[in-house]
């Protein structure tokens, strides 16, 4: 019995050649392949294109820019960090701890563009809209709430997992929108790349939050999913308002809807639970999903959208492993 | 008989995709320890994507090893590819690889568990490719 406490008490060095759950290294390995930092963007050429936009869509995307900034600091400072305390193996805490940085790199890109492209006093201005806008820190408090100290673990990965595939799509979607204008290409590739890395945190948080689903009772699991959809639909109801709130005037926020009950439906899927919003509130514009995945093999056979199945595009794929 | 082949890691994805397309189809297990399924028909393969940012490493290592074996191989017919739109220029990649390297279409693809437009499609559009002949007259 003294032995045995004496064991647990001993500090472990982890140990990447005895994994208990193989996606710990699958994802270590993907999301370190995928590091990047936004110097090897080249945003000035973005410049000429700032200055295109009219001073209230500058406004717009400078505020916007705020927002998702705000995202990535509670996720970087906190979030992530809240879940390394629940990790169940010590490879989950270093994927946690990767999570964490890159979140960082993501809240500092947006300095990045803000230096490239903006004023000092603009900016200054959003990041006072940012403290002051009553939609955008409601969402916020909504999130930080369930991380506080003594939460429960699996609330948390939901929540964190509303967050990285959800909240942050209302900011996502005007990026997307330059970019399908062909403005702010440049900050659209950066956009692209943090995407990509918060596609891989919400798959990651989804799947160890369907790992600890599987150990409860099934009334704790229904709790669970009530709880999901409840909050889905909190944050979905504070998430049209700032939507409204910013878009209204550009005439875009129904396209933006749809873009989020596309999001919110991806978002429970990540965490193993059915689409909540029908398919006809889910018809994004095609331009938005071009600019989401430019250069991905689009062509459908089977709606004969394509003008052949040969493919030409030269992939990497690995050839030693294929015996033919 | 026409048939199902899939692959779907421990995240589940493909595999609650394929369980609501419902009808007969078989798992490429996710252990190189489990054997692999028995292939006597041909089949469409349904396969998710876990490529880096580069491309690299799209197609799971145990769909290549499926695919390596020739008899396994000369039954595919097409294939559909799971994925998210948010890895960008790399969405659903599988696919393609695959597609390519069996010379087969590459029939289409869907995002995560798919949804419900997604499912009435690709079964859609499953019928029509078997009761279309000369689409499965070619094989690798």
């Amino acid at each position: 019995m003294k032995d045995e406490l004496a064991r647990t008490a001993v500090p472990r060095a982890i140990n990447w050649n005895r994994l208990q759950d193989e996606k710990d290294l699958e994802v270590w390995n993907r999301l370190t392949v995928n590091f990047w930092l936004p110097e090897k963007v080249p945003l000035s050429n973005d410049v000429q294109s700032w200055a295109s936009l009219r001073p209230e869509e500058q406004q717009l995307t400078i505020r916007v820019f705020t927002g998702l900034t705000l995202l990535d600091t509670i996720q970087n400072a906190l979030g992530a960090p809240a879940l390394m305390a629940d990790a169940v193996t010590p490879h989950e805490e270093a994927v946690l701890s990767n999570i964490a940085f890159m979140e960082a790199v993501h809240a500092r890109s947006y300095s990045s563009i803000f230096s490239t492209l903006c004023s000092t006093r603009e900016v200054d201005e959003a990041f006072r809209w940012s403290e002051e806008n009553p939609h955008l820190q409601a969402k916020a408090r909504a999130v930080l709430n369930t991380y506080a100290p003594g939460a429960d673990p699996l609330k948390r990965k939901i929540a964190s997992v509303f967050l990285e595939s959800f909240l942050f799509y209302s900011g996502f979607y005007l990026p997307m929108y330059w970019s399908s204008r062909a403005k702010l290409t440049n900050t659209a590739d950066l956009i692209r790349l943090i995407i990509r890395d918060e596609a891989v945190h919400g798959y990651y948080i989804g799947y160890k939050f369907q790992r600890g689903l599987e150990r409860e009772t099934s009334e704790r699991r229904a709790e669970l999913k009530d709880y999901a959809f409840g909050l889905l639909f909190e944050l979905y109801d504070i998430e049209a308002k700032y939507t409204e709130e910013l878009y209204d005037g550009l005439g875009l926020s129904e396209e933006v809807k749809s873009f989020l009950h596309y999001n919110a439906n991806k978002a429970l899927q990540n965490l193993g639970f059915e689409a909540l919003f029908p398919a006809e509130a889910c018809a994004v514009n095609p331009a938005i999903l071009a600019a989401l995945s430019p250069d991905s093999e689009n062509h459908d056979f089977f709606s004969g959208s394509g003008s052949s199945y040969v493919i030409g595009r030269a992939v990497a794929t690995e050839d030693e492993d294929w015996d033919f | 008989m026409a048939g199902l082949v899939y692959f779907s890691s421990a995240s589940g994805n493909t595999a609650r995709f394929v369980a609501r397309l419902g009808g007969a189809a078989l798992r490429i297990p996710v252990s190189p320890k489990e054997e692999m399924p028995d292939i006597t028909a041909p089949y469409v393969l349904i396969c998710p994507t876990f490529a880096d940012g580069e491309g690299r490493g799209a197609v799971p290592k145990q769909v290549i090893r499926f695919l390596n074996d020739p008899a396994r191989r000369a039954l595919i017919r097409g294939v559909i590819g799971g994925g998210n739109r948010n890895f960008g220029a790399t969405y659903g990649l599988a696919a393609d690889v695959i597609a390519r390297k069996c010379a087969v279409p590459m029939l289409t693809k869907f995002e995560l568990a798919g949804t419900d437009t997604d499912l009435a499609r690709i079964r859609d559009g499953l019928t029509a490719f078997w009761g279309t002949p000369c689409s499965t007259a070619t094989t690798a």
